[in-house]
């Protein structure tokens, strides 16, 4: 398996959270990007996915917002309906 | 395959609040202690509770262990084990001290004291009247309790393998525990962990039902891991619903939507709530709210074009309201049933959110199997704490914030047991059979050959309909029928389950696969334990037979996997040093 594919299979598991709400958001996300995922949006799933759960759900739900540039375009996409 | 063998004084499957309140206790006594777990410690399920832990601590009025005893066992509809009630409820002061010495940052009272809030079922005076007893750090207890505890293990040096997905129990001749077999998900290799002593604390198995509460990670791996090593598993037809989850989604809205006005409507508009509880209405207990909602679908008033949810309606109510005193409200309906509740209601059901049965454990943390006529007897070096875990303190039903508790006191229970039976017996490790891990390897092997295999989403689905369709709030007869053969139905499926992708790492595909294994050996245990129990206690709600009946049915059920073979333990009405807890009929 080449990295960048390893890299996916890593995030993917790495979506499985404490809050449901989350892990809802992160399987329709997968259900819309497939493996379709580069570098750099791979990147910014990693930092997101760093985050603690309440925070991150507080951010996808849009009861905060992130001033990080590189965050701003996957967490839109996160609350797409 | 080349497998690699650890050797360990105890092995600790699970880092939720349970599995970490054990590690403490052994790893701070100095024992060689390894805990495995799916995700990392503090992705676990417990960061999802808000409401808050019980003690009787009486920071804010009055209030003794005995009351919160007296609460615990009426709770239980009289299924609780009242020597494991005593147990906890005493030790409750002490674990909730000791995890603000932690660090766990309560709520404190203007004096600096641990502030308490009240919550439902908590009385003091022997029923009489409400007391606050819940202790909390604003709405994140479960996420500050499990920091607490993550932190004190660093300190305590304990050893993690964090992304390890355990697979089956290693059982000796003589019926005891050596260990488990368990997988890196990184590498998809495989390794024995061998051990004095084995901690299970792997948490529930909410996913089993279509409406769920509960995150992915939930799927009964303990269960389902003891199950196939021959041991029973108890009282699983005892599943707490809450009545308003999403829809299709299954995320919680709290029953504060219900406090601020909001009505539950069938597919006609009529506010139902009225014909089942005139005074109450919308804000009846749990119980009774999500029987009604469920006789509203069965009986063909629910709402949309499979009639199978009710609709809580918001939409009188001020705008401001919604924002201001339901915040976080309007985001999850908007995100997960598509509809803004300012104007229109959202889609709810009925959905599971708490197991009370489990794997069999005396109140000192060991796990127990009938034998020779002993119902109590201990399985030696096998432990059990937690969600999975059947003290049993919970019975028929649970109180909200004894779970937290029950982690607390019963992972520390579970700890010193250990470190007891390990002195006790200072010789080195018991040997391992010679086939260690075949039998893990096998189902590996099985699954990595399956031709055809069907689709573990598919399966899992249908197993998930199963229990929802047939086993859900309320249980009737007939559907109780098809539901036991559909759910051995099933079973076939993912007997004969398979995946695409054979990658080694991190292919959440097997994980998934490996998972159902164990959900379905829960799903079996709580559907034919709720085809068996004829009587209506606590979570269990038969449509025809209403009634609890303490002459036949006053005993825990006990489920085997091998040809779903039922038998029962005696509940254990004597206490540790005061009187029983007599019989009453439960109402509040
Ligand atoms: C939304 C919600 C709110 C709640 N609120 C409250 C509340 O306010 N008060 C209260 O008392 N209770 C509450 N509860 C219940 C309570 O949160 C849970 O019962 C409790 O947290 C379970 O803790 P645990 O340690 O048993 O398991 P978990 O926290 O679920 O941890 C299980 C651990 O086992 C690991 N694991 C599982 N299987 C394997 C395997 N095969 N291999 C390796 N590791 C494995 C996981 O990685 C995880 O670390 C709530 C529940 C929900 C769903």
């Amino acid at each position: 398996m080449d990295e960048h594919a390893a890299r996916l299979h890593r995030l993917r598991w790495h979506c499985r959270r404490a809050l449901l709400e989350l892990d809802l958001v992160f399987q329709r996300y997968w259900q819309r990007v497939g493996d379709d995922v580069d570098a750099e949006q791979a990147a910014a799933l990693e930092r997101l996915l760093e985050m603690e759960d309440h925070d991150l759900w507080e951010l996808v739900s849009g009861r905060c917002e992130t001033t990080d540039p590189q965050l701003n375009g996957l967490v839109e996409r996160l609350r797409q309906v | 395959m080349k497998i690699t063998q650890r050797t360990f004084d105890a092995v600790i499957v699970g880092a939720g609040g349970a599995g970490l309140r054990s590690a403490i206790q052994l790893s701070e006594s100095g024992l060689k202690t390894a805990v495995i777990t799916k995700v990392f410690p503090t992705r676990s399920h417990t960061v999802a509770a808000q409401g808050g832990v019980a003690a009787s601590l009486g920071n804010s009025e009055e209030d003794h262990w005995h009351w919160h005893m007296y609460d615990t066992v009426k709770g239980s509809d009289w299924l609780g084990d009242q020597d494991a009630i005593e147990f906890m409820c005493r030790k409750a002061n002490e674990v909730v001290i000791e995890l603000e010495h932690y660090g766990m940052p309560f709520d404190r009272t203007d004096a600096g004291k641990i502030y308490q809030r009240p919550f439902g079922g908590h009385m003091s005076n022997f029923g009489e009247k409400p007391v606050r007893r819940a202790c909390a750090a604003a709405d994140r207890t479960g996420h500050a309790m499990l920091h607490a505890l993550y932190q004190r293990n660093v300190r305590a040096n304990t050893q993690f393998f964090v992304e390890w997905m355990a697979l089956d129990l290693i059982r000796g001749a003589e019926g005891e525990v050596l260990g488990v077999v368990a997988m890196e998900m990184e590498t998809g290799e495989i390794s024995i962990f061998q051990a004095k002593a084995t901690i299970f604390a792997t948490g529930g198995s909410g996913r089993m039902f279509y409406s769920s509460t509960n995150a992915f990670i939930n799927t009964g791996d303990g269960l389902g891991m003891t199950a196939r090593a021959g041991l029973p598993i108890q009282d699983m037809e005892f599943f707490q619903f809450h009545p308003t989850g999403v829809y299709g989604a299954g995320v919680l809205i709290t029953e504060g939507v219900r406090g601020e006005g909001g009505i539950l409507r069938n597919s006609a508009g009529e506010r139902f709530m009225e014909r089942y509880a005139p005074n109450a209405k919308d804000l009846a207990s749990r119980d009774v709210v999500s029987r009604a909602m469920a006789t509203e679908i069965k009986e063909g008033r629910g709402c949309g074009p499979n009639r199978d949810h009710v609709l809580l309606d918001l939409s009188h109510l001020d705008p401001k309201v919604i924002m201001q005193r339901l915040p976080g409200i309007r985001e999850i309906s908007i995100q997960f049933a598509g509809v803004d509740p300012i104007r229109e209601p959202i889609p709810v059901v009925p959905t599971a959110h708490y197991q009370m049965g489990g794997i069999p454990t005396h109140y000192s943390g060991r796990v127990v199997a009938p034998r020779d006529g002993d119902p109590d007897a201990i399985v030696p070096g096998f432990y059990a704490a937690g969600e999975c875990a059947c003290a049993s303190v919970h019975g028929a039903n649970r109180l909200g914030t004894n779970s937290l508790l029950d982690l607390l006191v019963f992972g520390k229970s579970a700890g010193d047991s250990v470190i007891e039976d390990v002195a006790s017996h200072p010789k080195s490790l018991p040997d391992l059979p010679a086939n260690a891990a075949d039998y893990s390897l096998s189902r590996l092997a099985r699954l990595d050959g399956q031709v055809d295999g069907e689709s573990v989403h598919e399966v899992q689905l249908a197993l998930r309909r199963t229990m929802q369709d047939h086993c859900g709030v309320f249980r009737f007869p007939d559907l109780l029928k098809e539901g036991v053969s559909e759910i051995m139905a099933v079973a076939e499926r993912v007997g004969r389950s398979g995946i695409k992708d054979k990658s080694k790492v991190f292919n959440t595909a097997r994980i998934e696969a490996l998972e159902l294994d164990n959900l379905i050996e829960a799903a079996k245990a709580t559907m034919i334990g709720a085809a068996t129990r004829q009587e209506s206690r606590g979570a269990q709600a038969r449509a025809d037979f209403p009634e609890r009946d303490d002459i036949n049915w006053l005993k825990h059920t006990l489920w085997y996997r091998e040809d779903n073979r039922i038998d029962s333990r005696p509940v254990h009405l004597k206490p540790l040093t005061v009187d029983t807890i007599e019989l009453k009929k439960r109402t509040y």
